[in-house]
């Protein structure tokens, strides 16, 4: 039924009815403004995924200078609390007992192997039942040891080949840095896709979408009056986020506001697709909920891989991640945060999310139909 | 049809022809919600849209207002599908249609730019609407903050913003208190004699009686469509009013209704309404049985008597739930008391002061509109609120220290029946005969003898959602009395009910009250006030009148002058006495 022209004027006043709605509805206003910096905090400082001051305890079963010189970097080292102990067996139950995460034990003749070329490897224990903290602990104690070996014997005849480890874009890798990124994804997603499929269900709810068919509006105007204001709300708390993460998290942004807003609204595009498509499909604001909360969030929480990295997750598990818009979304936001505008890699993510937008638009289309029937 | 030319000045703005409307697929699309209706509304008056909940009015105004296709049949507006018309009708759903959070002036402000008001025309368009509905003082009050009947004023104004041709409104009556429904009928009148084309679809049948013409619906079928006096012209001579045998209104009903001559019999406070079959004589006085004071005299036939002659009468008079019911044992204690029950939240009163004793045996009706404190003092007297102050009592059992007792005496039926919609009928009983703790083999029992009385079988294994209306009613009212309680609270029980379903619903309650049964009911329906043995009348959280209702209807009559005043008349009358009362004392203070 396209009967009705579209009319400027009638899509102003439907805009400016949604902002005075979201003005006064302190549901609209948590989940837009209060919650990004929530959330920010949130990753910023409980979820945060380094390891940093690991306390230990190390063995040294060696007397000699080397084992020495070994045990006081790691006492030196950033990353670990050392506490001393005589042998394994006294620390077990500070293993056990989570008062120590590892114990690191330098074995006996370390010093004669390290002089003689063939420096023998050190032993980590760590408590396996926490995976991440294990993984990290190993993988920093051995990077202790090769750091030190190589000064060692640096000093006394350069080895063949060394590898010299950097860290670039984020040198202290600090996963707050790339949890930022992460929970503008995230907010964007409550904006987009929650906050739009509540507001147009809770106008079926309400009866008002019945009074408002029964006028000369089109549905272009209707849809378009939702599109643009949380469309700007979804922007106004990126902004939101990114403030507060340099400010307070310190967060690079290398990159360029250009770049940031393409991305953005580039994503927010099959965000707000969806949520319009999810409300016109369920006309309730209980299951829009639920399945906004089922189809968006959850996969951009889980599945984009700001929190697990893709590339670990199983091949099927992988293929899913290709469906999620968040997906595309994450590493060109974390390029423009810690490396800086690399058109390379942000336009075919770009492309990819107004893929999505235009086929969530056109599935929302469909089921959005001027008519109670 | 040809093309109808487009309008001239008498013809119809709106015809519907034939209309079928289906809903859904496969076996539920086999009743329509519309089979075959037609209706023609003519500009410069009202046409009244009447039937029971569910009888498919909605479904019709939504096809006329071109947010449904009809499944068969033909709509013409103005001469032209629905769609094309949209600037020229004007449309007040159900819920009206406001948002909440937006004040009074930017709702209608929303609705002149959505529709095109040309911007000069503004300010004298919206000073006449704030006018007319006055609501100039509230101009800047959110729509969540207004009451009831602001809300549907409000409402009304936002359909008027560009003077429709058309206007639909769809029950704007239902659940406003009549002060506020009496001057919407005003309202509508003077748009009327604007030549508006109205359509006013509503449940009570009482309001049918206003109406130019009506088209009366029920179960998506037209009953009768014409001037409303001549349906109730077939029932002249015909209804007559009895008087004279005392207390015993409720035995005279149930044997009078029994015999073969009469069509249909109502209370009405003191009196009993009869409605005598076609072809036969009204019986004289003595034929009636009901000892030597009996009077009978005819009485102004009513709508809804057309309406149940139509239908060929209503239900008999014996009530097999009554028959099968335990009698209640004699008692001195009251069955339902109230001492100086108060509820205050924070710095608001909702309740204030309610005193009532309610001995076994009788019904007694709480009255009033919206929002006025009948819930929360229900609400206190069934242990749900505790009240700031004062004392209550059920079945003897006091609601402070044995409130669980006090809950166990009593059979609950909520407003729109609390029933769970995806459980099946028997899973329905199963579930009430456990929470109000009938054994195993009671409950078996109770739901056999329940499933029997009110002719559950063929639906027991049917989700109760999907029940008919009147099967749902039904269903409630055994929930509510499987355990044989001494005592039955009724929370608007039959609003919007179709005046069948309704007639059957108080010929149980008039049959369980024979047995011992004493029944609490709160209502802004009148004619449920007048099966009450004694109401009382609450308004702004304080009684402000009780006694039977008749000496309700005198005491009236007398403020206003008006003779034979309906209950709606009282309520009404009283209500204003009690605002002019208050006014003056603030006057004075």
């Amino acid at each position: 039924m396209s009967r009705t022209r579209f009319s400027p004027r009638r899509l102003r006043a439907l805009v400016v009815k949604e902002f005075i709605q979201v003005a006064r509805d302190p549901s609209t206003f948590i989940i837009a403004f209060l919650l990004p910096p929530f959330l920010l905090f949130l990753m910023g400082y409980s979820v945060s995924l380094d390891t940093a001051q690991v306390r230990v305890a190390l063995v040294n079963q060696d007397s000699s200078a080397q084992a020495l010189g070994l045990a006081t970097a790691f006492a030196r080292s950033p990353y670990f609390s050392v506490t001393p102990a005589r042998d394994v067996q006294s620390v077990r139950g500070a293993l056990e007992g989570d008062r120590e995460r590892g114990i690191i034990v330098i074995p006996q003749g370390f010093g004669e192997g390290v002089l003689s070329g063939h420096p023998p490897p050190i032993q980590v224990i760590t408590d396996g039942s926490q995976p991440n903290t294990a993984n990290f602990l190993g993988a920093y104690a051995d990077g202790v040891r090769a750091e030190w070996l190589a000064s060692e014997t640096g000093r006394a005849a350069a080895p063949p080949i060394s590898v010299n480890t950097r860290y670039w874009y984020n040198p202290g890798l600090e996963s707050r840095y790339f949890l930022v990124p992460g929970s503008i994804a995230i907010v964007m997603t409550m904006i987009g896709t929650l906050l739009t499929a509540l507001v147009i269900a809770r106008e079926w709810e309400r009866g008002t979408m019945e009074a408002m068919m029964a006028t000369p509006i089109s549905m272009v105007e209707f849809v378009g009056s939702k599109v643009l204001p949380y469309f700007l709300l979804g922007l106004a708390s990126m902004a939101v986020c990114t403030i507060l993460a340099i400010i307070f998290f310190h967060v690079p942004f290398r990159g360029s506001v250009a770049a940031l807003l393409a991305i953005s609204s580039a994503f927010l595009l099959p965000a707000l697709g969806l949520g319009l498509f999810i409300s016109a499909a369920t006309k309730n604001q209980f299951v829009a909920s639920q399945i906004a909360l089922l189809s968006a969030f959850l996969p951009t929480f889980l599945l984009s891989g700001f929190l697990y990295e893709i590339a670990s997750m199983p091949f099927a598990i992988r293929l899913i991640t290709y469906a999620v818009p968040a997906r595309y979304l994450i590493p060109p936001l974390q390029t423009v945060f810690l490396a800086g505008d690399i058109w390379g890699l942000i336009l075919p993510n770009i492309l990819i999310m107004l893929g999505f937008g235009v086929g969530f638009f056109y599935l929302a289309f469909r089921v959005t139909k001027r008519s109670l029937d | 049809m040809t093309d109808a030319p487009a309008v001239p000045g008498k013809g119809p703005v709106a015809t519907a022809t034939a209309i079928v409307k289906r809903f859904g697929k496969g076996t539920s699309a086999l009743v329509p919600a519309l089979d075959g209706v037609g209706i023609e509304i003519r500009p410069g008056a009202i046409t009244g849209l009447v039937g029971p909940d569910g009888a498919g009015k909605t479904t019709l105004i939504r096809i006329l207002a071109g947010l449904m296709a009809p499944t068969e049949g033909e709509v013409r507006i103005l001469g032209g599908p629905p769609a094309d018309a949209l600037d020229d009708i004007g449309y007040m759903p159900q819920r009206f249609g406001l948002y909440e959070e937006l004040t009074v002036l930017e709702n209608l402000a929303l609705y002149a730019e959505v529709r095109d008001l040309p911007p000069q025309d503004r300010q004298s368009t919206f000073d006449r609407l704030l006018d007319f509905t006055d609501l100039k003082r509230f101009g800047d009050r959110q729509a969540r903050n207004l009451s009831g009947g602001m809300k549907q004023k409000l409402g009304l104004a936002c359909a008027l913003v560009r003077t429709p041709r058309l206007l639909l409104l769809d029950e704007p009556g239902v659940g406003v208190d009549p002060i506020s429904r009496r001057e919407l009928w005003a309202m509508v009148d003077a748009l009327k004699a604007e030549g508006i084309g109205v359509l006013w679809s509503t449940a009570y049948l009482d309001e049918a009686e206003k109406c130019d013409r009506v088209y009366l619906l029920n179960h998506g079928k037209l009953l009768f469509e014409g001037v409303p006096g001549d349906l109730t012209g077939a029932v002249r001579d015909r209804v007559v009013r009895v008087t004279g045998f005392a207390e015993r209104r409720r035995q005279f009903l149930s044997h009078v209704l029994d015999r073969d001559d009469i069509a249909d019999g109502t209370i009405q406070g003191r009196a009993v309404r009869l409605l005598v079959r076609d072809g036969q004589a009204v019986p004289d006085a003595a034929a009636l049985n009901a000892g030597p004071d009996t009077r009978i005299e005819p009485a102004t036939p009513r709508f809804e008597d057309g309406f149940i002659d139509r239908l060929g009468g209503g239900p008999k008079g014996t009530s097999r739930l009554a028959a099968a019911y335990r009698t209640i044992p004699e008692t001195d204690l009251l069955a339902i008391e109230a001492k100086g029950l108060t509820k205050r939240f924070g710095a608001f009163t909702a309740a204030q002061d309610m005193n009532f004793a309610i001995p076994r045996g009788r019904i007694f009706g709480l009255l009033g509109p919206n929002g006025a404190g009948k819930s929360t003092t229900f609400k206190m007297l069934c242990g749900l609120l505790t009240p700031t102050s004062g004392s209550g009592a059920v079945a003897g059992k006091d609601l402070g220290h044995s409130a669980a007792d006090a809950r166990a005496s009593l059979g609950y039926m909520a407003q729109k029946f609390s029933l769970y919609g995806d459980l099946s009928v028997r899973q329905n009983l199963d579930f009430f005969a456990g929470a109000y703790g009938l054994g195993r083999a009671a409950a078996g029992q109770a739901i056999e003898r329940m499933a029997d009385i009110f002719e559950l079988g063929p639906y027991l294994k049917s989700n109760a959602g999907l029940l008919p209306l009147g099967f749902k009613q039904r269903l409630a009212l055994a929930c509510a009395v499987m355990h044989e309680p001494p005592v039955l609270f009724l929370d608007e029980p039959t609003s919007g009910v179709d005046p069948v379903t309704r007639r059957e619903f108080w010929m149980h309650i008039n049959g369980l009250v024979e047995k011992g049964v004493t029944v609490l009911v709160t209502t802004h329906f009148m004619d449920e006030a007048e099966y009450c043995d004694e109401v009382t009348l609450i308004y702004r959280a304080r009684q402000i009148a009780s006694g039977t209702p008749d000496a309700l209807k005198q005491r009236a009559a007398s403020l206003s002058g008006a003779d034979d005043p309906t209950m709606e008349d009282a309520f009404i009358a009283l209500i204003e006495q009690s605002d002019a009362e208050r006014a003056a004392t603030e006057q004075a203070a």
